[in-house]
């Protein structure tokens, strides 16, 4: 699993990360009904950060990251994402959304409408943007992605890894400033994995500021430069990459990778 | 080797198989029948008990309608001329046609009116149907109701400027204040509406209909499967946007609007059309200010209206249920608002799903229409059931009549339904 995406040298010279915060988290609780799946969360991740958030099945992770565009609500606690505090004033959440990309795991494509449609919508009606500028935008990301050629086709015509890639160069047409992805690779065959990976890696090498939820532990490896480890609604343990995977410090830490990386 | 050998376990392909034509497909009438008409022995039964069936049906129908008489001016001459043969008098449709197309009380010079309403009806409801026409035939379609009404009811123009007048300023006030603050522009405007109507009508001329250009014609003056037409074609036409409103309106999170559409829902489809009706025709009355005299076809139109949309509601909400949560949250996610995924995402897709259940409706309440001939309204079949069977020329010609009304009522109901199979097709977008 981890040799996955090593074939290519990956260019560091623009990941940098600036002193600038892009989202901070402080003392975030969430339950749904009574049941406790986000306890006690402090985050604060700066521009340009690479982050990977990886844990067991059930801790939290998704619900984390979809607190930071609001899909899910908060209880306690504050969300500032580039300054802006995440509350139930719709203006910020508007505000907010339209700068945090976000690709999901079924990749939620718009079936109805083509790939240039599905790029350009966003731009035209949330941003503004004049059609013809919205769809020049929109074939410059799907060259990005490499499927230019596809853009007048429907998303059930593509393969799961093409429909991901879609997804991600409909996030970016709207010019986000920080990208969240919710195991863009888990519904994927291996091939197609790649080709995902690739793409976010590519993203990654521009200096835009990623929330990974991902159990590519390779990814995480070459390219987060912080990796979080959650366990039942927790922040267990976070560190930079290396230190992460060969020297673990918390037990249930152990434990997850001992599984995950197997052998 | 192109396949594996069947007895080793180690494979590794050499060369492409190359690609071949699929086989061709065996063909010939005699093959066809053995396969589908005869393939076993109970099929083959069936078949046989089909065409025995469809034999009897044939020979005892067809006589009676090619030996039909065309020409008659009542049921006496008619039997005359069929001298005891079996026959249709299908002279009750000639002799009567106008009152079964317009009703008894359409006068007789006007019909070039429903007429020309039916053409341009046409030409109105074309680019709705079809997405390919120019989109700026859209403008002759908005202007159509009014057309129509002032064709139909002749009367002043001034009513239906005014009408229109009203839709186009609050339509106005709507564009500018509706984007900021949806229930400002919503409220807003309605209430710009009736102020321009109250005015506008109160600025029209008591009488101005007498001396008008096209001579005003109440609504108990229509009839017949002009009625039958008018009221489907205004029903359906309020009732989609209706019930698309209460579907929403259903899975709102503010629970005062929630709770209204659900009650209306549940009311409403708790109890039988035809009360309704009743209502519309009796009590209806009771709730509008005493000297206004709400015109019945009107208050027809507001209670099949309300029946109808509040099934296609349910349709609806059915098509809401079967989106995936992903879309809502991928619309959520790019920052489009409350209208916009609606409008873009989430409706556009609802819509299709429920094409089948809307149809379903739209079919139903069509051939509803028929039911206003129990508060005395002369459509198609209150035209037939009144005036013509009670006459002395045409007493007791019901097949004739009823298998008209059928056939009229089956040709408008079986184009709607192959349209909608059409759309279906059209929109299905390999998902
Ligand atoms: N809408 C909901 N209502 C109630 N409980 C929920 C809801 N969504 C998630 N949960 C629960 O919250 C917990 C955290 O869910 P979450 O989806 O964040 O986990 P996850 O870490 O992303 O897991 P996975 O790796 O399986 O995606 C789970 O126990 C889940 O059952
Ligand atoms: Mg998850």
């Amino acid at each position: 699993m981890s040799e996955l995406i090593s074939d290519r040298a990956i260019d560091r010279s623009k990941m940098q990360v600036s002193d600038n915060v892009a989202i901070e988290i402080n003392n975030m609780n969430k339950w749904y009904g009574t049941f406790h799946v986000l306890r006690d969360i402090n985050l604060t991740v700066n521009e340009g950060e690479r982050i990977v958030i990886a844990g067991p099945s059930g801790s939290g992770k998704s619900t984390l990251i979809r607190c930071i565009n609001r899909l899910e609500e908060h209880q306690s606690g504050d969300i500032f994402v580039d300054g802006t505090e995440l509350t139930s004033d719709l203006k910020n959440i508007d505000k907010i959304r339209s700068e945090v990309g976000m690709c999901f795991q079924h990749f939620n494509l718009f079936p109805h409408l083509t790939i240039l449609e599905n790029c350009t919508l966003a731009p035209i009606w949330v941003r503004k943007t004049p059609k013809k500028e919205a769809e020049e935008t929109a074939m410059h990301f799907l060259e990005k992605v490499k499927i230019p050629e596809q853009a007048d086709k429907y998303p059930g015509q593509l393969s799961g890894g093409q429909q991901q890639r879609v997804a991600i160069a409909r996030s970016l047409c709207m010019r986000p400033r920080i990208m969240l992805f919710d195991e863009p690779t888990s519904a994927l065959d291996p091939e197609m994995i790649k080709e995902v990976l690739d793409t976010m890696i590519e993203l990654a090498e521009e200096g835009m500021t990623m929330l990974c939820v991902t159990h590519e532990m390779g990814f995480a490896r070459q390219v987060a430069n912080r990796v979080i480890f959650m366990d039942a609604g927790q922040i267990v343990e976070q560190n930079e990459p290396e230190e992460f995977f060969n020297n673990p410090k918390s037990e249930r830490t152990q434990l997850f990778l001992s599984q995950i990386l197997g052998h | 080797m192109a396949g594996p050998d069947k007895n080793s376990i180690a494979f590794v392909a050499t060369e492409v198989i190359p690609e071949s034509p699929p086989p061709a497909r065996e063909t010939g009438i005699v093959k066809w029948g053995r396969e589908n008409l005869f393939s076993s022995i109970p099929n083959g039964i069936l078949t046989l008990v089909s065409l025995w069936l469809i034999y009897v049906i044939l020979s005892s129908t067809l006589p009676w309608i090619l030996n039909g008489v065309w020409t008659t001016s009542s049921l006496a001459e008619c039997r005359e001329v069929l001298a005891g043969k079996t026959g249709a008098c299908f002279s009750v449709l000639t002799e009567r046609w106008n009152q079964l197309l317009y009703g008894f009380k359409y006068p007789t010079d006007a019909y070039w009116r429903p007429n020309l309403a039916f053409v341009l009806m046409l030409v109105a409801i074309a680019p709705v149907l079809f997405f390919d026409l120019p989109r700026k035939m859209l403008v002759f379609t908005a202007l159509y109701p009014f057309v129509a009404f002032w064709l139909i009811w002749g009367g002043t123009i001034m009513a239906p400027v005014v009408a229109l007048l009203g839709f186009v300023i609050a339509g106005a006030f709507f564009q500018k204040f509706g984007r900021s603050n949806f229930a400002l522009g919503f409220f807003g405007g309605a209430v710009i509406a009736l102020i321009v109507w109250s005015i506008g009508g109160a600025l029209i001329p008591e009488g101005a209909s007498e001396n008008a250009v096209l001579s005003a014609v109440p609504s108990r003056d229509l009839g017949g499967f002009m009625l039958n037409m008018m009221l489907g074609l205004t029903c359906v036409s309020l009732s989609i946007p209706l019930g698309i409103a209460l579907a929403l309106g259903r899975q709102s999170n503010m629970p005062l609007i929630k709770g209204i559409c659900v009650v209306f829902i549940e009311f409403v489809r708790g109890v039988p059309l035809i009360t309704l009706l009743f209502v519309a025709s009796v009590m209806l009355s009771y709730f509008f200010p005493p000297e206004s005299t709400v015109d019945l076809f009107l208050r027809v139109v507001i209670m099949i209206t309300m029946f109808s949309a509040a099934y296609i509601a349910e349709v609806i909400r059915g098509g809401l249920a079967a989106l995936p949560k992903g879309q809502y949250e991928a619309a959520d996610s790019l920052g489009l608002d409350y209208a916009q995924a609606m409008r873009l995402i989430i409706l556009p897709q609802a819509l299709k799903i429920s094409i089948p259940g809307i149809v379903n409706v739209a079919v139903g309440l069509f051939k509803d229409t028929t039911l206003v001939s129990v508060i005395s309204m002369f459509d198609l079949v209150g035209m037939i059931r009144g005036p013509i069977l009670a006459s002395t020329e045409w007493n007791g010609v019901y097949w004739e009549l009823l298998g008209f009304a059928a056939l009229l009522f089956f040709v408008v109901c079986y184009s709607i339904s192959q349209y909608s199979q059409w759309l279906e097709r059209k929109l299905h977008k390999g998902h």
